[in-house]
Formats: structure tokens, sequence, C-alpha cells
């Protein structure tokens, strides 16, 4: 069986559909990229998905064994409180929260990898200064850290690359590349369709036409062609 | 003045308050972090009140041992509140400004019909402000505020890792395998063991300062949870403390001068946070 498997899915809120009868499974090790234009409901998706908000008809069923403390999860927005008292690391180390269970403190092994991923998302030097002090893109840095102590067989990511510069940026894609090589299932919401179209396994889009296929049939679908287009010229 | 205190320290009632007021101190700033970010704080004044009205209640009906009904009455209000706030988040400041008010309302009149004492308004105001019942307390109460004060702290210490990933963040807590609802509901009923204890201290309506005002203080000096939570911590003892002492010295109710001195030490710290951060920047 799938690790998800979405059937005749309608997801929105207060029981009003936005986005209705998906149906596509995703397996281990897959890279999915969920593109579409703003509002077309990919976060929503994500959050259902997550269990987050109840789906308003039918069914995600988890397989492959996977339990919610082996998730990995970007949000696209943390609405911080404005005052609140928190520093890099003690953030970054919330993310092996789930590893826990029951046990109420960290281990050994938990604060190393604590370290690692902040070293690895060159946070290192910012780990005492507070969150909310930081500019966007560090602070996007240090929740894709705590992302990355939380997964270990999924990794969901909301707009990962969003107020990060184009050198980090690369990086990002590689890291998350390597992670998938690794073997970790990638399901990424993304703007940039450039980058969607190269790494991703697999391609759904969400908006008024929904297409779910391979990463080559995205490429030959019409969807798939209008969307490349229109990026391009966008960016022209 | 030393004299006079070496004096009043030889009686029983002044030790088993200093003991109560430093106890009640600690617990009441360690969650007030938690429930200023979680905007939480209006809960703690909505329970004080249920429990004005369930002290109301055991008053009447001539309890011996008050906490028996108020603390599980406490409690079970602190979970239906933090239901309604997670189902409708819009709703749950009228739900909480009706049952608190409704509390206090029935409290009083409860108050009023049925008490046999002469001195009524006394007996209210010393419920509301806790004007004179730390003074009162007999060892039994001592004992059983030493017990659930070293609960709420152990408890405290055990969860603080998961009390903090739930209040930064408690979509990520959720989507990540954590019991977001389950520690939720512990987090209320803490607050309401510790408002239960606090009302011996500063009386229902002053629960909130006790609360609020250590959290914010340290809010203003610190920038990270754990030195927000210990700096809060030691400041609610040290007011709680000489709050206290002044009371008895200058003759001054309790609760209202603990308050008071809260009230200065936020003052202090917040020209000192402006002044830091002005040497930082
Ligand atoms: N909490 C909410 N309640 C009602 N509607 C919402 C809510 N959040 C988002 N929406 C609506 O759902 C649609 C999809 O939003 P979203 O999933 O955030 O889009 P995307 O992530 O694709 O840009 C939008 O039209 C938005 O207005
Ligand atoms: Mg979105």
């Amino acid at each position: 069986m799938a690790l998800l498997t979405i059937q005749n899915l309608s997801l929105g809120y207060d029981s009003r559909a936005i986005v209705k009868n998906l149906n596509f499974s995703v397996n281990t090790g897959d890279y999915l990229c969920i593109v579409g234009e703003n509002g077309s409901g990919k976060t929503t998706h994500m959050k259902t998905l997550l269990h987050l908000q109840e789906p308003v008809s039918g069914q995600i069923l988890i397989g492959d064994g996977l339990k919610k403390n082996e998730i990995g999860y970007l949000p696209q927005q943390t609405i911080v409180q404005k005052d609140f008292p928190a520093s890099v690391r003690e953030i970054v180390l919330s993310g092996c929260q789930g590893r826990c269970g029951l046990r109420p403190f960290y281990s050994k092994e938990e604060k190393h990898l604590a370290e690692e991923n902040m070293e690895r998302m060159g946070i290192k030097e910012l780990r005492n200064r507070c969150y909310r002090e930081l500019s966007g893109g560090q602070q996007q840095r240090v929740l894709l850290a705590r992302a990355l102590c939380a997964t270990r067989k999924v990794l969901l990511l909301d707009e990962p690359v969003s107020g990060l510069d184009p050198k980090v940026t690369a990086e990002m894609y590689a890291l998350i590349n390597d992670l998938n090589h690794e073997g970790i299932t990638v399901i990424m919401i993304s703007h940039d369709i450039a980058a969607a179209v190269r790494y991703a396994s697999h391609i759904l889009h969400i908006g008024n036409a929904v297409f779910y296929g391979t990463r080559n049939e995205y490429l030959e679908s019409d969807a798939g062609k209008f969307f490349l287009m229109q990026q391009k010229g966008g960016e022209a | 003045m030393f004299d006079k205190l070496g004096m009043y320290l030889q009686f029983p009632f002044v030790r088993y308050a200093l003991i109560v007021g430093v106890l009640i101190a600690i617990c009441s700033s360690l969650l007030g972090v938690t429930l200023v970010l979680k905007r939480f704080s209006f809960i703690g004044d909505g329970l004080s009140h249920v429990a004005f009205g369930a002290m109301a209640i055991a008053a009447v009906l001539n309890l011996t041992n008050e906490m028996l009904l108020v603390l599980p009455i406490t409690v079970i209000s602190a979970v239906l509140l933090l239901r309604t706030g997670q189902n409708a988040r819009i709703k749950s400041d009228a739900a909480i400004a009706m049952i608190s008010v409704g509390a206090l309302a029935f409290g009083y009149l409860i108050m009023n019909l049925f008490s046999t004492s002469s001195n009524l308004s006394g007996d209210v105001c010393s419920t509301l402000f806790g004007s004179t019942s730390i003074l009162t307390l007999n060892q039994k109460e001592v004992w059983l505020c030493v017990g659930l004060s070293i609960a709420v702290v152990v408890i405290f210490i055990l969860f603080y890792n998961k009390i903090f990933a739930v209040t930064f963040d408690e979509n990520f807590s959720k989507a990540t395998g954590t019991n977001a609802n389950g520690y939720n509901l512990l987090i209320a009923i803490i607050i309401a063991v510790i408002i239960v204890l606090a009302m011996n201290l500063v009386g229902s309506l002053l629960i909130s300062a006790l609360v609020i005002f250590p959290a914010l203080s340290a809010m203003r000096l610190f920038r990270n949870f754990k030195s927000v939570t210990i700096c809060s911590a030691v400041l609610s003892v040290i007011c709680a403390f000489s709050g206290i002492i002044i009371s008895i010295l200058a003759g001054t109710p309790v609760g209202s001068t603990i308050v008071a001195v809260d009230v200065i030490a936020f003052a202090v710290c917040y020209v000192a946070g402006i002044i830091s951060g002005g040497v930082r920047k």
C-alpha cells in the first residue's frame, strides 16, 4: 500500500469546498511538488493532509506504518506572538519533540541533531538570538531547521524558499534533493515552477484544472504547458 | 524595625504566610509566560471568579475544608473554558465573560442570602482581595498548599519542553505528532490549581496580577523562554516575600501590597529593558 492514498478528497473551509475530488497516492521515496496559482488551495491541501483541518469529504489513508512523529513540517506562515521570547536554539530543538514521546527532556542525540541542522541551515551563529528579532529569511531558515529535526520519513514544505536569497535557495533545493535521495519522501508546495519540474518526481497542479502525474506527464499536459508559459511570461 | 520583624516571625501564622506566599508566587509565575503568550490571561480572570463562586457555596454549606469543593469546580471550569476556546476563538471571550461575571454575581448573592456571618461585606472583601485569609491559615492548609505547589512545580519541570513546543507553535506540534490537545488540557488543570491556591494569598480579584505581572516584567529583560521563565519565578518570589513583610510591618492588606510591589517591579523592569535595549543597539 502507498504511503498516502487520497480518495475523492474535497477540501475547504466550513464545508465549502475549494478543491474537489482529488485522487492520487504518494509512495515512499516520491518527491511531489504541488503547484498552482495563489489562493488555489495548496496550503489548505497540506493542512488537510496533516489533519490540521477536516476534509469536506473523502479520505486520506495512511500506509507503510507511517506515524505522525515521523513527519517534518514547514508551515507557510507561523504567526508568532509579537513578544514571544524564544531563542533560535530553543525553537530548532522543539522540532525534536515528536521523537521524545512522553520522555520529558531532550537526549544528547537530539541536541546534537539540532546543532547539526542549525549548521546545515547556516544559522549557528544566531543560536542564542531571539527569533522575532531576525529577518524574514533568517526566520525561514530557523523553521526549516526545526522541520528537519522532526523529519524521519516524510517532509512537508509549504513554500520553503520564500524569503530566501538565490544562494540559499539553491542550497535549499540541493539539500531537499539529498534528503529525498536518502529515502525521505518530500511533499513541497512551490511557486518556483522551474525548480519543481527540475527536481520533482510527481506534480500535483491545483487550480481551475486539477492535474496529477509524473513530471514528464506534466510537461506534456495542457495545464503544464500553459502554466510554464505563463510563468516564463511573468518573469520576462 | 528588624526587632519588630523578629518578633513577628515568632508567630507561626506569620511563618506560614511567608512559606505559602513564596510557594504560590513560584507556581503562579511559572505558567504566567504561557498564559500571556497564548492569550489565555483572561482565563485566569474568569477562573478566579468561578473559584469565588465556589468559595461562596462552600462557605454557605459550612464546609470545613473549602478546597475539596473549590478545586474540582475550578478544574472542571478550566477544562470547559479551554474546550470552547479551541472550538470557536471568538465565542470563547464571551463565554468566559459570561461564566466569570455569572459566578461572581451568584457567589455574592449566595453569601448575601445565606450567610450567618455578621460581617458580610468584610467576608466578601477578604474573599475578593484576600485581605486576611493568608494570615489565618492552619497547619493542614499549609501542608495542602505545600503539596500542591510541589506537584505543580514538578509537573511544570517535567513538561517544560512540551509546554514550550505547544505554546510556540500549536499547529507544528499537532502536525508532527505531539499531543497538543492533551498538553493544553494539562495547562488548564495546572492553571486551575494555581488559581485556587493563589486565592488564599491575594484573593480572587488580584490573581491575574500575580500570574501576569512577573511574566511581563521578565519579558522586558530577557529574550528566550528559559531565562524568562526563571526570571519571572525569581521576581515573583521576591515581590511576594517583600510584599508580605511590608504588609505585616505597615499593617496594609497583604494581597494589594504584593500586587503593588509587582507593579513597581514591572515599572523597574520596563525602564531597565529600554535602557539595556538601547545599549544593545
Ligand atoms: N481560515 C480560512 N477560512 C476561510 N477561507 C480561507 C481560510 N484560509 C484560506 N482561505 C481561502 O481558501 C483559499 C485557498 O487558500 P490557500 O490554501 O492558502 O491558497 P494557496 O496556499 O494555494 O495560496 C483562498 O481563497 C483563501 O481565501
Ligand atoms: Mg499557500
